[in-house]
Order: structure tokens, then sequence, then C-alpha cells
């Protein structure tokens, strides 16, 4: 067997967790001049670096060619990403990473990359099978980098107050669901979705409207088009003066970012119906509101779907900042900004890690209407027949 | 072909069936950066009830102009047009014809049945009557069983009958056909002919058909109208007196060899006249 | 579209027509407060003339806020700390560096993205998934984070600004490199043409529309990011800090000022971009 068909992937796992058998595990800690911890005293950690070197050096020769492969690949990633986190917790080993350890994580870092790797080629006709793994490689992709974060910032000590662990912030994340739902409810239910039904539905209603005086449009739309250009995040002071701290000038600062992507969008929409369809209504003298509902609107739809898209960020986005300018003591912006004022980080990515539920779930809802409203365009066919 | 022919041959027409569309003298002019664009110029034209009327000749003749300006569509520059006595506008208020356009034109949100509907919806047919109407339209052109397919999984000659039933489902005497095959190959094109024609003959509509293919124009035809560009002109009329019931075989004849012979000759002259 | 300009000229001018009106009719109560408190009598003409010229109105008039931004950008030496030029160019250095930064790595990724099929399926899921998160809720976290360990002033902005413009270029890049047709990239096939070769005749090329609108949001969303960078300091310096010092003592006019500023900076930034993608793209033979 030539050196070019040896993988290269498995080869350096193998050698990475044989040095990592050889160089010591942890440091010293300083209070007692003692390693902190040998590996010789950690059968599952023992364990599972001779696997890393025998399922590597296996796998260098065999090579990692079918799902299966992976697979067991996988699994012995698993199993050696556990240990290690069970070395750093249970065994002191936290701070005081050593050579041996980091060496040990170059190995599964060489596993899961192969593990992913063939994962993410493989391609198969049965549609369950290709969904699940193209499923699988972003969800374990994420797992594992959740788990460098986890093992970077506990094996060097980093201090909490820059970046705690992804389990610190989970623990956070869980034991304070109270404080949580409260500020989801006063920024997302309260404002974000007021201000966002307000400013959509403002902005369809005047882009109907424009759309009946060329004139108009012509003006507007350019405006419309800078307007998305500018940071009118800021105008969230002078609605917190104008509406007062609680969610209402939240509302406010959303309604004015969420007007003009809606606005343009819609205008756009309204005249996206092709010249043939046009004159097919013409030809059956179809009023203007019969055309509008029958062939305008629908056809605007994928726009209109776009602008609602965009809109579903920009909302959460404004009232968050919004918040930073003043608010009453809850909401989410308000707890970021105080919590890091008093460096209580896990909080903060705690309230961030809600966020993105938040955004990611108000996102994928919009998406889902979409798809059921418009799975007559191009862009969400699937062939059927 | 001289104008005095044209003249005779418009003055042959039987006297007796009723003039469902009588055009004259009509001038269509684009006003463009260019200058002037004459689309038609100097149009004399009688389509009467249960005729077959095809259109022929070159891109730029003003074939498919003078069926828009018949739809309303585009509004003539000069002349006289009626459509059954009254004006192309207030016959496309009345929902006098049905249009084919080159396109199917079928609203992509909409399944085959409800595309077939649209029409009637806009005239606030009841529900009922709409759905037995699209059954029936949809029977004429061979796809029932199709009803609640989406548009784009239906092959181009499907969607292309599809629109056709849809321009039948009111039942307007006129149906104005916009080269409705152009795009399709000439197998599917063939056949699409021939349900066209059982279609003609069964329900004694009046067609106005525009298209660029010879053949076609012969094989459907009762009247063909040749026509010429710069200006959009009408340079012959043909009658043709092949049973309603023709079958693609006659494409084989002496008599269609001769007229589509004359048709090209046509063609020819008004390109001569051009050059 | 032709003949935009007089129609955008008109809607201009029914803006400030309205911004008029709605200062009036919004100063007029605590102007009237303030007449019956002085026992003053007034006549309509008097209360909207001073209407239009309180101190701190609840919404200054159009002139107020063209007066201060004369008096901030031309009157005052631009290293003073009142001038606005000082502060625009606060934010605009960090803009830009995060701007730069954030684009390189982007284009970088997708590169990375379109020719390695392991980096698409583990990555692009995320990167398109945390468009949908609020990024910018993250930004006084950077900043007290980095202060921490010493890193103050431009750096964290740009950092926000850079993470902030990062994800479109990536996303609209990775469209981009992929829009050749599959005729185009047989062609090069049949040429033998080299993974590399393909990139620097086929795909950049292709690309270049795609990366010019998303640099377009990217600059944009860049100089947010460095506005709402500077507010969890502590109104130090840049428009966000004019912001933020304005809503503490409510200096309407102040604050109105400094938005109108940023709002010109991201005008002209955007049309700076749209200028050099012109030329780029006229270079390349791509009717604009």
């Amino acid at each position: 067997m030539t050196w070019t068909k040896l993988d290269k992937f498995c080869l350096v796992a193998a050698i990475a967790a044989l040095l990592a058998l050889i160089f010591p595990l942890a440091g010293v800690d300083g209070d007692t001049g003692k390693q902190v911890a040998f590996v010789g005293d950690i059968p599952g950690l023992a364990v599972a670096m001779a696997l890393c070197v025998i399922a590597g050096s296996a796998f260098t020769w065999l090579g990692v060619g079918s799902v299966t492969a992976g697979m067991v690949i996988l699994a012995i990633a698993v199993f050696g990403c556990w240990q290690a986190i069970s070395v750093l917790y249970d065994y002191g080993v936290a701070g005081y990473a050593g050579p041996g350890f980091w060496l040990f994580i170059a190995s599964l870092w060489a596993f899961v990359w192969r593990g992913i790797d063939v994962i993410a080629n493989f391609h198969s006709l049965d549609r369950t099978k290709q969904h699940l793994a193209n499923f699988v490689v972003p969800v374990a992709f994420g797992v594992w980098l959740l788990f460098v974060w986890e093992v970077v910032v506990s094996g060097f000590g980093v201090p909490q107050v820059l970046l705690p662990p992804p389990s610190m912030i989970g623990e956070r994340f869980v034991n304070s669901t109270d404080i949580l739902a409260a500020d989801f409810h006063q920024t997302f239910v309260k404002a974000v979705l007021s201000g966002y039904v307000m400013g959509c539905g403002s902005a369809f209603i005047v882009a109907i409207a424009v759309d009946r005086v060329p004139f108009l449009k012509r003006g507007l739309l350019p405006l419309g088009n800078m307007v998305s250009a500018l940071p009118i995040i800021g105008v969230a002071p002078i609605m917190v003066m104008w509406f007062g701290f609680d969610w209402q000038s939240k509302a406010a600062v959303i309604v004015i970012m969420t007007f003009f992507p809606m606005l343009v969008n819609t205008v756009t929409g309204l005249n996206a119906a092709g010249k043939l369809e046009k004159d097919l209504m013409a030809t059956y003298a179809s009023g203007y509101w019969s055309t509008l509902f029958r062939l305008r609107l629908p056809a605007a739809m994928p726009f209109v779907f776009n602008a609602l898209k965009i809109n579903s960020t920009l909302a959460l986005i404004g009232a968050i900042v919004a918040e930073f300018f003043g608010t009453p003591i809850v909401g989410m912006g308000f707890r970021i900004s105080t919590e890091v004022g008093r460096m209580n980080i896990d909080m903060v990515w705690a309230e961030i890690a809600l966020a993105a539920l938040a955004g990611t779930a108000f996102y994928g809802a919009v998406a889902y209407i979409e798809r059921k409203a418009t799975s007559w365009h191009p862009s969400f066919r699937v062939r059927r027949h | 072909m001289t104008l005095k022919q044209v003249v005779n041959n418009v003055a042959e027409m039987p006297a007796s069936k009723k003039a469902v569309v009588d055009i004259k003298k009509l001038s269509l002019t684009f006003q463009t950066a260019d200058g002037p664009v004459y689309a038609l110029s100097d149009v004399d034209l009688t389509i009467e009830e249960g005729d077959f009327v095809s259109f022929i000749g070159p891109s730029g003749c003003g074939k498919t102009t003078l069926l828009r300006v018949i739809a309303d569509l585009e509004q003539a520059t000069g002349g006289e047009i009626s459509i059954n006595g009254v004006t192309p506008h207030e016959a496309r208020e009345k929902r006098a014809y049905g249009y084919v356009f080159q396109a199917p034109a079928l609203l992509p949100w909409r399944s085959i049945e409800r595309n077939v509907t649209l029409p009637l919806e806009i005239m606030e047919i009841s529900k009922e009557e709409r759905v037995k109407r699209a059954q029936e339209a949809l029977k004429l052109v061979e796809l029932n069983g199709f009803e609640k397919k989406f548009p784009w999984q239906l092959s181009g000659g499907m969607q292309q009958r599809a629109s056709i039933a849809r321009a039948l489902s009111f039942d307007a005497d006129l149906l104005l056909m916009d080269e409705p095959f152009g795009a399709l190959d000439e197998i599917v094109r063939d056949h699409l002919n021939e349900q066209l024609l059982k279609l003609w003959a069964r329900t004694n509509k009046t067609v106005a058909f525009v298209t660029h293919s010879i053949p076609e124009a012969v094989y459907l035809s009762s009247k063909i109208v040749v026509m010429s560009p710069r200006p959009g002109r009408i340079i012959d009329v043909i009658e043709t007196d092949f049973p309603k019931d023709r079958t693609l075989d006659i494409r084989e004849t002496p008599e269609f060899l001769e007229i589509a012979h004359r048709v090209r000759e046509g063609l020819r002259a008004g390109h001569s006249n051009d050059e | 579209m032709s003949g935009q300009t007089g129609p955008v000229c008109v809607v201009l001018i029914a803006i400030l027509v309205l911004w008029y009106v709605g200062a009036v009719f919004m100063n007029a109560p605590t102007q009237i407060d303030r007449y019956n408190r002085a026992d003053q009598t007034w006549t309509t003409g008097q209360l909207i003339e001073d209407t239009l010229a309180q101190d701190r109105p609840i919404l200054p008039a159009p002139h107020q806020v063209a007066v201060e931004m004369y008096h901030t950008i031309f009157a005052i030496k631009i290293t003073s700390k009142r001038s606005l030029v000082y502060h625009s160019w606060v934010t605009l250095s960090s803009t830009l560096l995060g701007f730069g930064i954030g684009t390189l790595l982007g284009v970088l990724l997708a590169v990375g993205i379109v020719h390695v099929m392991t980096l698409e399926k583990s990555l692009m899921p995320w990167v398109i998934s945390s468009q949908t998160i609020p990024i910018l809720a993250i930004a006084p976290m950077i900043i007290v984070v980095l202060g921490a360990i010493g890193i103050k002033g431009l750096v964290p902005k740009a950092v926000i600004s850079t993470y902030l413009c990062f994800f479109p270029v990536t996303i609209s890049m990775v469209k981009g490199l992929r829009s050749p047709q599959v005729i185009q990239l047989d062609l090069m096939r049949t040429y033998n043409a080299s993974k590399w070769q393909t990139f620097w005749q086929l795909r950049l090329p292709s690309a270049m529309p795609y990366l010019f609108a998303s640099l377009k949001v990217a600059i944009a969303i860049s100089l947010v990011g460095a506005i709402v960078g500077e507010l969890p300091t502590g109104a130090q310096a840049g428009l966000g800090a004019r912001l933020l010092a304005g809503s503490y003592y409510g200096q309407t006019i102040q604050i109105w000022s400094a938005l109108l500023t940023a709002a010109f900076v991201a005008a002209i930034l955007v049309v700076i971009v749209g200028w050099c993608e012109r030329r780029v793209l006229a270079r390349m033979g791509v009717k604009s």
C-alpha cells in the first residue's frame, strides 16, 4: 500500500493518541507541587486512549470507506469525549490540563472530522437515509464544537467571567427559567410580536395603497431601499423618550425597523405578476380588486414572506437593543446589560441562548407558514408523481 | 397578389352568415423613440360565425397585434372594429371571447381545476356550477383526472390544453388563440391540432388563430389570412373547403398542397414588396 | 427606472413638511404649559414659533437639527469632543476595520465551503441558522469581556462589526461561487482545468455580483454593529455614545443630529460600495 492510500486523519489520530499515553496528562498543582493526575490512575481514559491508538492504526490501513466505519469511529470518539470530560471534572484536571490531554483531544478531533467527513459524503437514493445523514452531520459538528468549547475553557482554566463553559451556561439556563420566562414574556411576547404585527401589517396596507399611485411608488421605492441601509436602530432613544420605558417604546422601534423592508418587498411583489397573466385577467374584464386578490397578491407572496423572514430577525434585534436604552427591570436586553455589568457572564449567555432559540423558532415558524402558503413556488417544488 | 384580388376575395364571402368580427380600415401605430412603428395598416377583415380563421405571416407582421386589438388588449389608432356589433371594449366586458396565449399562463398557486374555474370565479358564478363547467371543459381537452394536479406537474402540452379548457370554460362563442402550440414539439402539436378541430366541429365556435406554420394554418382553417410586415397588413385571404371532420390525412391531398403553395407564394410576395 | 428624481424630491419635501407639523403638535402641550405657568397670553403664530425653537423639544424641528449639525460638524475643531466629525470618525474607523476583516473571513469561509463537502454539510447549516439569531445581543458582552482582559477602544467594536458582516458575505459568496451553470463547469472540464483555474476563471467572476450585493448589506450592518458597540462603554466616543449621552440628558437635538449623521455616513458608505460595484462589474462587461 502506498503512502497516498493511507488514511491520513486516522494516522494523525493514532499517533496523537499514542503520544497522549506518553506525555504527562496534567500539569503541576502549584500548592502541592505534585502532578494532578496520571493516565495510569484513570482506567477509563487509558482504555479510551488505547482504543484510539488501535482503531486509528487499524483504520489507517483499512481506510474509512463505509458509513458503518464512520459510525464506529464516531462511537470511539464519543467514548473518548466522555472520558475527557470525566477526567476534567472527576479527577481535577480542570485548569491543569497538560500536553497529554491536548494530544488526546487532537486525536479525537481527527476521528470526529473523519467520521463526519464520511457521513457528509454519503449519498443514498433512500430519501429518509439521506435526510438522516444531512441532519446528523451538522448536529454532530455542533455537539463537537460545544465539546471543544467546554474542554478548552475548563482545560485551560479560563476564568468564567471571560467565557463560561457550556455546561455552566446550561445549568444556569435550567436554574433560572422563571427569570428567563419573565424576560421572554416582556421582550418577545409583548414588544416583538406586537411591533412585528403592527409594522408588517401597516407596511402591507400602505404598499397596496402606494401601488395605486405610480408617482408615489417611484418616489417611495428608492427611499425605502435606502432606508434599509440606515442604522434605524438609532431611533431607539427617541422612542424610549416618546413612549416610555415599557414595551410600547420597543414595539415602536420594531414598527419603524420592519416597515420599510415590508413596504419595498410588497410593492416589488405586486409588480411581479407576468405580463401574460395580467393580459389574461384583462380578457376576463377582471376589476382592480379581483385582479389584486386573484393574481397580484398571490404572485407577491414570495416577496412578502421574504420580508416577513427578514423582519423576524430585525424585530428581535430591535427589541433587545432598544432595551439597552432603558426598560422596566425585566426584559432580555435589560438582563443582558445588567448581568454584564455584574460580571454574571453565564447568565448573559443563558439569555443569549434564549434569544437564539426565540429567534430561530420565530424565523422557523414564518418559514413554515411560507412553505405551506407558497408551496407552488419553484423553490419549494418536489417532484412527486 | 394585388389589392384588387384581396378585395375580390373578401367580396366573395357569402353574406348569409352573421359577422362576428368586422374590421374596416383598421390601423395601429406605436410611437417609439425611433419614430412611429406601423404595426397595422389599412386592415379590412370579416370573421363570420363558425369560421376558423388563421392569421399567418412572418414575425412583425402584426398578426398577434391584430388579435390583441380584437381582444381589446391594444387599442387601434384608426379605422373601425366591432365584435358582435359592439366595440372590443364592450365585448371584453361582456366576456365575449376566450383568449389562449402563446404560453399556458396558468397561475402556479392554483390547481388545474381552480385555474379553469378562474374566469368563472371572476364572473361570480356559483361554486357548483363552476365545478360542473370545469369538468366539462377539461373533458373537452381530455384532461379529466388531472383536476387536483398543479400546473408544474403537467407536461407543456397538457398545460396548454388546460389553458384552452380555461378559455372554453365560460362558453364564449369566440375563441382567440395566439400561437397556442408554438412552443410545443411537432408530434404534440399534431395531436392538439386534431383535438382542436374536433372541438371546433362539435361546438361550432368561431376561432381566430395566429400561427407561423403553413401546414398548421392550412390544416385547421376555413379561412387563411396571409399577412406581411412593415407596415403590418393583409395581403391575401384564402378560403378552404375541407370538411369540418377532416383528419391529418388531408395533408397529403393535392388540394392541401395547392393551398399551402398559395399561402407560401403570398408570404413570398409580401417579402419581395418589403425588400 | 427613469424619472425618479422628481417623485423622490416630492416625497422628501412631504416628509419635511410632516416633520414640521409633527414638531408643532408634539411640542405644543409643553409650550402651552409653559405659557400658563408664566401667566402669559399667546397667539397661534407665537405658539408655532416657540414650539420650533424649544431647548429640549420632544421632536426638534428640522432646522434646529440642521443648525446643531452645522455647529458640531463645521464650526467646531474636529479634535474637540463635541465635534460630530470626531465621533463619526471613531465609529467609522471601527466600522471599516470590522468590515474589512469580516469580508475577508466571509470570503475565505465561502471558498472553503464550496470546495470541501464536509465543511458545507457541517458548517453551512449553522451559518444559515445563525442568521436567525439576534447577534447584536452579544455586543455588550463582547465589549465588557474584552475590556476585562484589557482590550479596549477600537478592537472590540470592530469584533462586533466583523461578526455581523461575516455571515451575509459567506452566504451570498457561497451562492455566487455556485452560480456558474452546469454547461460552463462542463466547459472547464473539457479543458481539463484545475480546481484553481476554474475558481479564478469562472467561479470568482460569476460570484462578483453576489459579493457586492452582500457587501452593501455588510457595510450597513457593520455600522450598526459599531454604533451598538458604543452603547455599553458608557458614552465615551462615537455616534452611538452621542445617542446614549443625548438620551441620558434629554438632549433631543443632539440625538437627532447624531442619528442623521449616522444615516449620512451609512448612505455614503453604501454609495461608495455601489460605485465600486459598478466599476468592477463594468470592467467585467456586466451590464449594470
